[in-house]
């Protein structure tokens, strides 16, 4: 997954031209036989764009059949991963992929909107140009290449660093017991965090930028603080649309594999500690698709990839209704 | 006397500190992006080389060998998966533009931004459901049928967000010559929106340049040149991830090159994509 930041919500239609021959006979409005070839055309390569979601669709349950079959609801909370004995269950997978993107959230979100709001509302014009492309930059980059620099440059930092720090103060904690090997779950939603912080930082930026400067004014002009105005002005106003950032972060989350896959441990356990390695539905699939063998291991492996689509499909239609609202909100 | 419009101190601490937190978290992410970076170009070129470009994986334990097979490898997957889905992917972002009203287009619409955020191992899968478990056997085909389900909904996005900006008067102008419609698209739409089509283009390049999960079981990978579809064919990137998970000191140097690659062929299309956008600003004013 490159987290590119080209992709941010949809606000309106608004500025959609209309056609410009809707009214009058087909003669007058100046048609041709290619046109209606034309639009037809089009009209049916837009719709090979829903046949091809159905495709996929109608792949992976086919491919997951023999799967869904056979363990039914027993798939999403059996612990047991055996190939040997042909028994499969996905609670490992979820648990880590869950815990991964909680980790992620934590760290992204208050970072992303901290960025935003240095950009929008600190940094002189001339330095939020060079940063925001340097953010940019950073969604641009291959997860693979943030998998090799998570295993042998943050692994050891959180190893030699971080987790003994962790393991100090707050080793009271279930989450920050025993001791880290680099490789783990920790290890993973930081790498995740860095992933999806240039995503959350870029539309919250833009978020903020909307807002209108006379609304600054007024909290000012009223005796707030500058932070006062961001706290009780600014955020609350791009508030939708910042919730619809970080929810689409989060369906990028869920499914970004390569990095995750490099720096987790891949063993499939519900560990309270964070320390500990864990495995993800996406790292399980990359790991273990090319060389399973026998028919019901290649379904289970499938039913983990229905399962991911179907998460990442239900959370980024949350993100859509939420900024549709934001939508409807302004032009209210 | 003390004016009662003066900030308490407790305010103003708190103004200070949490502007100050702000400071700070784009300090952490310059720092990260530094450290990120820094590390790819000083690692990678400690072991890039011209023999990086030239040669074929050696055996381990022999120094040397390099990427030629997954340069070609990637450059032929991502010309296949190019041709397949520009073609669509305009086509759609013309007819959303365009013609998209109704029920249709709105569910064009929705479908095409579902598939944006679909993971790319989904798509993995997708091609291997569809073609490798049909054939047999993994297949650049494969791989290419996987990037091309990535690039679609980009370049259908781009292209009908670039329509939108082409100015209503160049269509009436256009028409009000004679035009038939689908001309004026083609030939003036098409023509004026081109710049930001291309860049969409290029940005959905530049992703499947460094995608992985796609390809790791449809085109698998293959320690000899190979430029046959029906084959096993090797990649930039999973090259740099088959050589970083294994022990081998020389495997891992390899994989800081081959990362350090694809890092600068990133920054090279965000950075020719900086320059098509604003050249395009200038002209449309």
């Amino acid at each position: 997954m490159v987290t590119d930041v080209q992709t941010v919500p949809r606000a309106s239609h608004a500025q959609r031209p209309k056609s410009l021959r809707r009214w009058g006979p087909p003669a007058l409005r100046g048609w041709t036989t290619g046109d209606a070839i034309f639009r037809k055309a089009c009209a049916a390569i837009g719709a090979s764009i829903v046949g091809l979601l159905g495709l996929l669709i109608y792949e992976l349950v086919r491919g997951s059949r023999e799967s869904l079959e056979k363990f039914g609801f027993r798939f999403m909370v059996d612990r047991v991963w055996d190939p040997v004995v042909e028994r499969f269950g996905a609670s490992t997978f979820v648990y880590g992929t869950v815990v991964t993107s909680i980790i992620a959230l934590l760290l992204a979100v208050p970072l992303g909107i901290g960025i935003a709001i240095f950009l929008v509302e600190i940094a002189p014009r001339k330095l939020g140009a060079p940063i925001g492309f340097l953010v940019e930059l950073l969604a641009a980059i291959p997860s693979i290449v943030y998998g090799l620099w998570g295993l042998f440059v943050l692994a050891p930092i959180v190893r030699d660093d971080v987790a003994p720090v962790l393991h100090k103060t707050l080793g009271f904690l279930p989450f920050f017991r025993g001791e880290s090997h680099g490789v783990g779950m920790l290890t993973a939603g930081m790498i995740l965090a860095i992933m999806i912080l240039p995503f959350i930082a870029a539309v919250s930026r833009d978020v903020l930028a909307a807002v209108p400067t006379t609304q600054r004014e007024a909290s000012l002009a009223l005796g707030a603080t500058k932070w006062e105005t961001i706290r009780n002005v600014v955020l609350p106003y791009g508030r939708a649309g910042i919730a619809g950032a970080v929810v689409l972060a989060l369906g990028r989350a869920l499914g970004e594999t390569m990095a995750v896959t490099m720096v987790i441990g891949n063993n499939p356990q519900i560990a309270a500690s964070l320390f500990e390695p864990g495995y993800t539905m996406s790292s399980v699939i990359a790991n273990e698709y090319a060389e399973a063998s026998g028919t019901v291991y290649l379904a289970a492996l499938t039913e983990i990839g229905l399962l991911l689509f179907v998460v990442t499909f239900a959370v980024n239609g949350f993100a859509r209704v939420l900024i549709w609202r934001m939508a409807r909100e302004r032009r209210a | 006397m003390k004016s009662t419009l003066a900030i308490s101190p407790a305010r103003k601490a708190k103004n200070r500190v949490m502007l100050g937190l702000c400071v700070l978290a784009a300090a952490i992410a310059v720092v990260v992006l530094v450290c990120i970076f820094g590390y790819v170009l000083l690692e990678g070129a400690r072991f890039v080389s011209l023999s990086f470009f030239t040669r074929l994986p050696a055996p381990v334990g022999e120094a040397g060998g390099g990427f030629l097979n997954s340069l070609v490898g990637s450059a032929i997957m991502v010309g296949v998966a190019s041709a397949m889905s520009v073609p669509v992917g305009v086509l759609a972002g013309i007819y959303l533009a365009e013609f998209g009203r109704g029920w249709l287009a709105r569910t064009v619409r929705f479908v095409n931004d579902t598939l944006n955020a679909t993971p790319s191992i989904v798509a993995g899968l997708f091609a291997y459901t569809l073609i490798v478990l049909e054939t047999k056997r993994f297949s650049a085909f494969a791989g290419s049928v996987a990037l091309a389900v990535l690039m679609v909904p980009t370049i259908t996005r781009t292209t009908e967000e670039m329509f939108r900006l082409v100015p209503r008067t160049l269509r009436e102008a256009a028409l009000a010559l004679g035009v038939p419609e689908w001309r004026m698209t083609l030939q003036i739409t098409l023509r004026a929106a081109a710049p930001g089509v291309i860049t969409g283009i290029m940005l959905a390049v530049a992703r499947v340049s460094g995608e992985t999960a796609a390809l790791l079981f449809t085109a698998f990978n293959n320690r000899f040149l190979s430029t046959a579809l029906d084959q096993p064919m090797s990649s930039v990137p999973v090259q740099v991830y088959t050589y970083a998970v294994a022990p081998y000191d020389d495997w891992h140097h390899q994989a800081w090159a081959g990362a350090l690659v694809l890092v600068t062929l990133v920054a090279l299309f965000s950075a020719a994509v900086r320059l098509a956008t604003r050249s395009k600003h200038q002209v449309t004013g």
